[in-house]
Formats: C-alpha cells, sequence, structure tokens
C-alpha cells in the first residue's frame, strides 16, 4: 500500500510536467488547430538557455523569468518566420514543416552545448517539505508550478481582453478579423505562450531527466497523450490528462508491466483514445458534413 | 519518346552494373544502402505520397523486416536469400493490422499515432521477455553472406561487398517494377484518388478502407524487405538503430526526393546516405541542421522535391525542342 501510495505521488509529480507540455500543445492547436512536433525540442532549448544564465552566474529565478520572457519571443518569431507561410498549406507540409524544426532545434542545441549529459539545478530545497517521506520537495514544487501556470492561463482567458480576443480567434477568425482583431499576430501570440508554457515543463523537468538535447522525446509522447485524453481541445482537459497520464505511467510501470514498457503505456494510450473516444474525456465532439 | 525512355532505362542499368567494379569496396557498400533506401522510401512514398496516410514511424516497419532477417539466420539457421520474402510477408501483416486502427485517423491524428509508434519502438525491442529472440541491448550479429559458388565456376570472382550489391540491385529492380506496375494499375488509381478526395473515390465504388489498410500494408512490406537487406548489409541489428530519427529521415528522403513519384525514391535515397558523409566534416550535429534546413527550403519552394523538378526541368526542354520543330516549316 505504501508502495503504491508512492507510485501515484511521484506519478502526480510527473504528471504535472506532461500537464504543462500538454497546455502548451493545446494552445497550439486551440488557435491553429496544428499538433506542435517540435514543441519539445523547443522546452529543451529553452532550458538549456536557462542552463547558460544559472552558469553565467545569474540567480535562479531571474533566469527562470528571463528565459520565460526569451521562449515567448522565440515562439513568436518562429510563428511569423516558419509557421506563416505554410499556415494554409495541406496538414502533410504542416506536419513536415514541424519535424524539420525539431531536427533544427535538437541538432543545434547538439552543436552548441555538445550532447554530454549536464545536471540543472532545482529551485527547491534539498530536505523534504515538513518532514514527509513521500514527495521531494522539487516534485511537490513542480506540482504546484503547474497548478500556477494553469491558474494564470485560466484568468488571462477568462478576464482580459487579450484572452478574450484569443478565444475569438481560435473560434471563428473571419468574424474576428472583421470586428477588428489582428488574427495573426493573435496567433503568433499563441505560440509565444506555448513557447513560455513549455519552457516551465523543461525547467521543472530538466532537474529529473537532467540535461541533454534528446531529453523530452518520452516527455512528448506521453504529453501528447495526456492532451489526447484530455481532449486536445480543452486546456482543463490537458491537465488532467496529464496528471492522470503521470500516475498511469508510474503505477503500470511499477506493478504491472515493468519499467522497460514505459513507451508502450503511451503508445496504447495514444492509438486507444484515438480510435475508440477521438475527442478525450473533455474534448468537443466534432461532426463534419460530407 | 517511348524508345527514349527504354535507352535511359538500360544505361542507368549498365551504370548500376558498372558501379562496383569502378568505386571502392567502401563505396560499394554505400550504394548498396542507397538501394536499401530506395525501397524503403518508395514503400513510405506509396502510402503518404500516392495515399496520402502520413507515417512519421515507418522505421518500425524497417525494424520489423531487419529483425526477422536476423532471427530468421541467427535462430533458424534460414539462408540470407529466404529471409527477404518472409520478411516481406510479416510486414505486410504487421502493415495491414496497423492499418486497420489508422483507417479511423486522418491527416494529423494518424502523424501523431506513427510518431508515437517510432519513439516507443526501441524501448519494445529491448522488452526482456523477448531478449530470447533478439538479443536485448546487445542486438544480434550475423554473417555477411558469400558470393554464390556457381558465380565462380563461371569465371566471375566477386567479393562480398560486390556480391551484396549485385543481389540488392536484383531486389530493387523487381521492388520498383511491382511498385510501377500497381500503382499505374486500377488499385493505384484507387489510391490516389482516396487521397485527392475520399468521399468521390468512395461514391465512385472504391473501398475506402480495404485499399487504405491494404497499401499501409503494401507499403510495410517494402520497408521490410528494405530492413531485412539493411540487416544484412550491416551485418548487426540493434533496437538504437531504429529509433525516431530513422523515421524523419525516411520523411525527409521522401520529401526532398519527390513526393508520389517512383524515381523520387533513388534521389532520396542518395540525398539521405551522402548527404550526412559530406555534413559530418563540418560538424557532427550538422547532418541534422542541414537535414532540417532542406527540408524547410524544399517546402517552401519545391514542394514536388527533386523528382518534381527534373520533370519540370524536362519538360520545358522538351518544350522548346516541339516549339522549335514547329517554327522551322
Amino acid at each position: 500500500m505504501d508502495a503504491l501510495l508512492h507510485q501515484v505521488l511521484a506519478g502526480l509529480a510527473t504528471g504535472g510536467i506532461y500537464a504543462s507540455v500538454a497546455l502548451a500543445l493545446v494552445m497550439i492547436y486551440q488557435a491553429t488547430h496544428h499538433v506542435n512536433f517540435a514543441q519539445g525540442e523547443l522546452a529543451m532549448f529553452s532550458t538549456y538557455i536557462a542552463w547558460s544564465l544559472i552558469n553565467a552566474g545569474m540567480p535562479y529565478w531571474a533566469a527562470f523569468f528571463l528565459t520565460v520572457a526569451f521562449s515567448f519571443v522565440l515562439g513568436v518569431v518562429i510563428e511569423r518566420v516558419v509557421i506563416r507561410p505554410v499556415e494554409n498549406s495541406p496538414v502533410l507540409s504542416v506536419v513536415v514543416v514541424f519535424i524539420a524544426l525539431l531536427v533544427i532545434l535538437n541538432s543545434v542545441t547538439g552543436w552548441i552545448y555538445t550532447f554530454t549529459i549536464k545536471t540543472f539545478p532545482s529551485p527547491f530545497p534539498e530536505q523534504p517539505l515538513f518532514g514527509n517521506k513521500y514527495m521531494s520537495s522539487h516534485e511537490i514544487g513542480a506540482i504546484c508550478i503547474t497548478m500556477v501556470v494553469l491558474l494564470l492561463l485560466y484568468g488571462f482567458f477568462r478576464f482580459t481582453p487579450l484572452g478574450l480576443a484569443m478565444r475569438a480567434a481560435a473560434q471563428n477568425p473571419e468574424s474576428s478579423r472583421l470586428v477588428g482583431i489582428r488574427v495573426g499576430w493573435i496567433l503568433a501570440l499563441g505560440w509565444g505562450l506555448a513557447a513560455a508554457i513549455g519552457a516551465v515543463a523543461g525547467m521543472m523537468v530538466a532537474p529529473i531527466v537532467f540535461l541533454d538535447p534528446n531529453m523530452m522525446g518520452g516527455v512528448l509522447l506521453y504529453a501528447f497523450a495526456a492532451a489526447l485524453v484530455g481532449g486536445i481541445d480543452s486546456p482543463g482537459g490537458a491537465v488532467f490528462g496529464g496528471f492522470l497520464v503521470g500516475v498511469l505511467e508510474n503505477v503500470l510501470g511499477a506493478f504491472v508491466i515493468g519499467n522497460e514498457l514505459k513507451l508502450a503505456v503511451a503508445l496504447v494510450l495514444i492509438i486507444g483514445v484515438l480510435t475508440v473516444r477521438p475527442s478525450g474525456f473533455f474534448g468537443k465532439v466534432h461532426v463534419t458534413r460530407v | 519518346m517511348n524508345k527514349r525512355v527504354l535507352a535511359g532505362y538500360t544505361v542507368l542499368l549498365l551504370i548500376a552494373c558498372a558501379l562496383p567494379f569502378v568505386v571502392s569496396e567502401y563505396r560499394t557498400f554505400q550504394f548498396t544502402l542507397v538501394l536499401i533506401y530506395s525501397i524503403a522510401l518508395l514503400g513510405l512514398n506509396i502510402l503518404t505520397g500516392f495515399n496520402g496516410q502520413i507515417s512519421l514511424g515507418h522505421g518500425a516497419f524497417y525494424a520489423i523486416g531487419a529483425y526477422c532477417a536476423a532471427i530468421l539466420m541467427d535462430k533458424a539457421g534460414i539462408p540470407y536469400w529466404a529471409t527477404i520474402p518472409a520478411a516481406g510477408a510479416v510486414c505486410l501483416v504487421a502493415g495491414f493490422l496497423f492499418g486497420l486502427p489508422a483507417l479511423r485517423l486522418e491527416g494529423l491524428y494518424l502523424a501523431l499515432a506513427t510518431f508515437a509508434l517510432g519513439v516507443s519502438l526501441p524501448q519494445l525491442l529491448k522488452y526482456h521477455h523477448l531478449e530470447e529472440w533478439t538479443g536485448g541491448v546487445q542486438g544480434i550479429v550475423i554473417t555477411k553472406p558469400d558470393a554464390p559458388e556457381f558465380l565462380t565456376g563461371l569465371g566471375v570472382a566477386l567479393n562480398q561487398d560486390q556480391w551484396l550489391y549485385f543481389f540488392t540491385l536484383a531486389v530493387t529492380i523487381v521492388m520498383f517494377l511491382l511498385a510501377w506496375n500497381l500503382l499505374r494499375g486500377r488499385i493505384g488509381r484507387a489510391m490516389m484518388a482516396i487521397r485527392d478526395n475520399h468521399v468521390a473515390a468512395e461514391a465512385m465504388g472504391v473501398d475506402n478502407s480495404m485499399v487504405k489498410s491494404l497499401t499501409f500494408g503494401v507499403s510495410a512490406m517494402f520497408t521490410g524487405i528494405a530492413g531485412a537487406l539493411g540487416a544484412i548489409a550491416v551485418q548487426f541489428v540493434a533496437p538504437d538503430s531504429f529509433n525516431i530519427f530513422l523515421s524523419i529521415t525516411f520523411l525527409i528522403g521522401i520529401v526532398i526526393g519527390g513526393l508520389s513519384s517512383i524515381s523520387g525514391a533513388l534521389y532520396g535515397a542518395l540525398f539521405i546516405q551522402f548527404v550526412p558523409n559530406i555534413a559530418d566534416e563540418i560538424s557532427k550535429a550538422a547532418p541534422w541542421a542541414i537535414f532540417g534546413l532542406f527540408l524547410l527550403g524544399f517546402i517552401y519552394l519545391m514542394p514536388m522535391g527533386v523528382a518534381g523538378a527534373i520533370r519540370m526541368g524536362l519538360a520545358r526542354l522538351t518544350r522548346k525542342v516541339h516549339n522549335k520543330q514547329a517554327e522551322k516549316p
């Protein structure tokens, strides 16, 4: 029982990270109906930036916020320069562009920082909080940060005019344009937000999996699974899905199928959800007219 | 015109046959790999280019083919040439079965599902209950085949690399003929009809789900056969050589070579074999950066790939000739 509890709590901690990446995926999907295959590598690249800043002697939290700001700008630039030309192209071209981004980010990071594994500091104390024996303080901290990000996003979309404009642009681009919303820039903003959320996720996962250019491969897959389980167009669903996938992965990995097949859990989840219930738990069911 | 095309193919074949006697052993091996990649790319192109189903996980079928060949040779002692059809058959079934759930997935979602397959495959291959067969992390080492004895009897002395090259060349020619035949016939037209407008295709009496899952199977068969040849050529299979980047390499190959073009598979294979060699001299990470840049460049500027550019260039040239002929009288 104790072991199970431990696994569930550890699952919640990694689940928070999956939830963040899934949230970033949902952000981009909602705005553009694209699934960003380069989301993981984007987060990884941001984390390396944070690593450089910290190594240059900057305090952790300063580096943290600077990295988030930098990632936001990077996301906007990528949308304007790389994604915009293929905005209305067939799906295949869009997927290929994302794959191109993935390999470019991966190899450029490897080029600059080499492929050797680096350690990344955690902002939280080493001793477990409140003397509990189940979760390290980094795990608790990661969950809290995910929740803060989620609340901020919710507030942004619910209570600010810009958030309202973003929701409008996602729902009906033509009408939004008619009432004076600059839809192109709103899409770029969505990309910027997604990149910033990804950066937070990257900095939270790096102390656990260590920093290397391929660190996000598995995380991205779980995030895909999380986004699909929750419903790819539902931010709240993505967070729920993230925690669910994190717990499932840990519990199944520890007790049922062994750690070697953990990624297969994501594969089965993705294919299962897509074939049985493509809208996930909280997504909208889309009906297309023939 | 038809005579000219035939002459072109004959010249190409003669060059292909002369190649291993002109270049070094290592280059011969590289050209063998080019042929192998071209079969794999042809398989992916049948699925993605001609049928419009995106696969980001075709490395998985390449791996299944490679493991089939390796296990059959290593555990069952079956001769190398017999493993090729076996690997093809296994991949045909595997591809067909994966194609069934894929029926419900369109465009982006199929890309996602196949991406998941590609990422999780190395872990599946390392699974310890299968270790007896797959050799786990260490993989399987197999021996390179010698040239058959009757050839030496005929007075043709080929070394291992040269023999393997000719063996692969023969398989490649057969596979390309098969693909050409398949694609210009009724089934090929049905595939393209589904890609262009699946509702109209269904209305015209095309069995969409059957054709789509069969295409998945045939595509996997091509890639699986390439995988089996690849295992024999490099004499080694291990889980980590079949990671997601292999699948991405195939995607790069078909985009650069030319989507929905049979000859494009060959250009793509030349690209993915030789460009990394050149780029490696700049930096270890450079090949992938260059791959990515080429990919972006091709999507923006040359969406039909090298094959499309050559076709357009030829069309322009011949049109000029025609115009001149028309002007003369």
